[in-house]
């Protein structure tokens, strides 16, 4: 848990000739969004392109992951609340027009385990689409705003706050198994047939949902990467080096934080309710523990303050999980918690930081003259 | 810096440009609308082999008991192949998986139908995995043999279900405790679907036919602290203990049952998910006497068990038990071949179609498919663990039931679906 003291070399400005440094944010974008909207669907097969879809969403938390653990030093273990509040309002949502498609009056695992034939009051306003669609990340964002403040202000941090997020995440699962009748249980929400009014067994529409997965990916990296250059962003950084200099220079590292982790909650909240109609369930698997540390080994290992390192960081090692889990199924979790300790160990800028870590390293070597005479 | 904001505006603008022409380009289907057309999947049988798919967790917690599920497939495979396969073509298992985690069964249960286009897929244990995969087999209009028993209220057109639903093991189980005189229950059960449902059914049955139920109490899965539980259990005055728990919780509660001075004796417990495996593995002592509900043991007399459990333990070890899921699993592949060999083809309309009434003489006993629930006839046994760790049958049900997964059959259940 010392990690979040230790300092990941900044990847945004390295030297570099001014206009070279100009064009490469924005030629990397447009990069980026040729792969994924005009070559990946192209090259890849819906069953494929679904797949990708799945890693994009948890590419979506790594973003936040990015912003709140890379820049805010805030451990984040417990994204999977937020990914869960965001998907299951937006799978309540579904599983009424669902139902209401069908002509029944309540979701079909309701008229199979639950007790009455009232809907329960607090699913009633998720029939509305707008409201449902506001709560996928209104809700995580209060969620994440009302612990914040809390453990913001009475300065709680590093170990402290990661065992936090922890607890949350294991409750709210704990809780969902627990309502059954309301919630669908261990199940979870499953068998998601349309989104909004689209029918999800469809080819044409399971990539209709893949475009806008990886539109929304791309617009979030975007608003993060504004965020990181922006004032804020240095402030951020700021208070992950040195809290108490920033206080003693008049600002309040609470509220700094407090912004950084509710971005992030929202950010996964938003990656929930895509996750949904991509992958047609969502289940306190996906709450718990477990998937809550996996959200962060992606960014670790690809690099958490690198907005690039941790969504690619995210899409290999899902993509990895997929494809290694078959070959080695008792030997991929070893594998995962090893792979978390190197990158979070010895290369904690993870692996976008490798080249700025060969290059020092060569620089020291080949050119001892230069620079570091003491 | 400005030059950059500027350009970064404009590639914001061309982004969102692109993704709102792209989700104006295409339209597909709306809900509702016929969705039978185009995205079913064509199992590839034209080769000398034919695919079948295998999705079990190989990791991951349920990874213990459904590994023994995964070798009784390879075995039945391994037979069939052995004696010429299905309609000529060797079959060809392809394992996935599962890592104990629903989505990733949903994904893989893809990843078989669409990329390795398997011709029937055979897996899934717990009920929270069939569920997540369930919509994935009808979208591809691709079929699944589920080989666990489960808590019922679910007919999928295709999913094969060859464990047994609650009127073929709960509701026989709850007759038999009533003829012993057992009235007073106590419930106890893992947090999920099986045991919540179970007991809603049992709940129904009692207050129908004049049993009480004096409590009932559930606890994490995984979870081993069963010291309150024990002592509410020893407090209620119960005649009998209804035992829905699952995996290692039954470990910890049989240790505390035991402790507590409770005995099969005293008040004796009939479990509905413990079978041979999970009695190695909680320890005979704890189990001793204890009752169990299920279709099939080890000891079931018989030729083809005799075989069965020879031909397991060849290839897998001779200290190795088989039990009722194991059996189950086995049976399915067997099932499977015979329909295909009954419609004289691979193809999923005309199986489904050749399904009803195949009749297969299982270790279990003489199976016959019901192709209107898609389910199987089962005999229901009641079992004593006994001290050498095997299971003996104190009750059978005669002859094999009829499978009613919605109990549309039993009147005092009409409250429940």
């Amino acid at each position: 848990m010392t990690t979040t003291t230790t300092t990941p070399p900044s990847t945004v400005t390295p030297p570099s000739t001014p206009l070279l440094n100009r064009f490469r944010v924005p030629a990397g974008f447009a990069l980026g969004a040729v792969l994924l909207l005009g070559i990946a669907p192209v090259a890849l097969s819906d069953f494929r392109l679904s797949l990708l879809a799945k890693y994009l969403c948890y590419a979506i938390v790594a973003v936040g992951v990015s912003l709140a653990w890379g820049r805010g030093g805030l451990m984040v273990l417990g994204q999977g609340v937020f990914l869960g509040l965001g998907g299951y309002a937006m799978a309540m949502h579904l599983k009424l027009t669902d139902a209401a498609a069908n002509g029944e009056k309540l979701p079909d695992f309701m008229q199979l385990y639950g007790s009455g034939d009232a809907l329960p009051w607090w699913w009633k306003p998720f029939a509305n689409p707008g409201f449902a669609l506001a709560m996928t990340v209104l809700l995580p964002m209060a969620v994440a705003a009302v612990l914040g403040f809390l453990v913001f202000r009475r300065r709680v941090k590093g170990a402290y706050f990661a065992i936090l997020s922890q607890a949350l995440a294991a409750a709210l699962s704990i809780w969902l198994v627990g309502q059954q009748a309301t919630t669908g249980g261990t199940n979870g929400l499953t068998d998601i047939q349309g989104f909004f009014g689209y029918s999800l067994d469809d080819p044409v529409n399971q990539r209709m949902v893949y475009f806008v997965i990886a539109a929304v990916l791309l617009l979030l990296m975007a608003l993060a990467r504004q965020l990181f250059v922006s004032r804020y962003g240095e402030l951020l950084v700021a208070v992950r080096d040195s809290e108490e200099r920033v206080r003693f220079l008049g600002y309040n590292p609470a509220n700094i934080k407090l912004v950084a982790y509710v971005v992030a909650a929202g950010m996964a909240g938003l990656a929930g309710a895509l996750f949904v109609p991509a992958v047609g369930i969502i289940s306190p698997a996906l709450i718990g523990i477990v998937p809550s540390i996996g959200f962060v080994i992606g960014a670790a290992v690809g690099g958490r303050a690198s907005l690039v390192g941790a969504v690619l960081g995210a899409v290999a090692v899902a993509w990895a999980q997929s494809t290694l889990s078959d070959e080695f199924p008792a030997a991929w979790t070893y594998l995962q918690g090893l792979l978390f300790v190197l990158a979070v160990g010895f290369l904690p800028g993870g692996l976008a930081s490798l080249g700025v870590v060969l290059r020092r390293r060569r620089t020291r070597t080949g050119t001892p003259a230069t620079g570091e005479t003491a | 810096m400005s030059g950059l904001s500027i350009s970064r505006r404009g590639l914001l603008a061309g982004i969102s440009a692109a993704g709102a022409t792209a989700a104006l380009s295409a339209c597909g289907a709306k809900t509702g609308s016929d969705t039978s057309s185009g995205s079913a999947a064509k199992a590839d049988t034209s080769g000398s082999t034919v695919k079948v798919g295998l999705l079990n967790s190989l990791s991951g917690t349920m990874a213990i008991s459904e590994v023994t599920v995964h070798n009784s497939l390879l075995l039945a495979i391994k037979e069939i192949n052995a004696s010429g396969g299905v309609l000529g073509k060797k079959l060809k298992p392809i394992s996935q998986d599962g890592a104990s985690d629903w989505p990733t069964f949903a994904e893989k249960a893809e990843a078989l139908i669409t990329d390795d286009k398997v011709a029937a897929t055979f897996g899934c244990w717990t009920s929270a995995s069939r569920k997540a995969v369930k919509p994935v087999f009808e979208r591809y209009k691709s079929l699944l043999f589920y080989p666990v028993q489960y808590e019922g209220l679910e007919e999928s057109p295709y999913i094969f279900y060859i464990g047994a639903t609650t009127n073929q093991q709960i509701v026989p189980a709850l007759d038999y405790l009533k003829k012993q005189g057992l009235t007073k229950l106590y419930l106890v059960g893992s947090d999920y679907v099986f045991p919540r449902t179970a007991n809603k059914i049992i709940k129904a049955y009692a207050k129908a036919k004049g049993l009480t139920v004096v409590g009932e109490d559930y606890a994490p899965l995984g979870s081993t602290e069963f010291s309150t539980i024990v002592n509410k259990v020893k407090g209620a005055g119960a005649d009998a203990v209804f035992n829905t728990l699952n995996g290692d919780s039954n470990v910890a509660f049989f240790k505390e049952y035991k402790s507590a001075g409770l005995t099969a004796k005293s008040l004796p417990v009939l479990s509905v998910s413990i079978a041979e495996e999970e009695v190695k593995s909680i320890g005979t002592q704890y189990l001793d006497g204890q009752l169990t509900a299920w279709n099939y043991y080890e000891t079931t007399p018989g030729a083809a068990n005799k075989k069965f459990v020879a031909a397991y333990q060849a290839a897998y070890g001779k200290d190795k038990p088989t039990s009722d899921p194991m059996e189950a699993a086995y049976i399915s592949v067997y099932l499977w071949k015979a329909m295909v060999e009954k419609a004289g083809s691979f193809d999923v309309a005309k199986v489904k179609a050749a399904s009803d009434g195949i009749v297969f003489d299982a270790p279990e006993g003489t199976v016959t498919v019901d192709g209107a629930t898609q389910h199987v006839y089962k005999t229901a046994r009641i079992g004593k663990v006994g001290s050498d760790g095997l299971i003996e049958e104190v009750w059978n049900s005669g002859k094999p039931i009829k499978p009613d997964p919605y109990l549309k059959g039993y009147s005092w259940a009409s409250g429940l679906s």
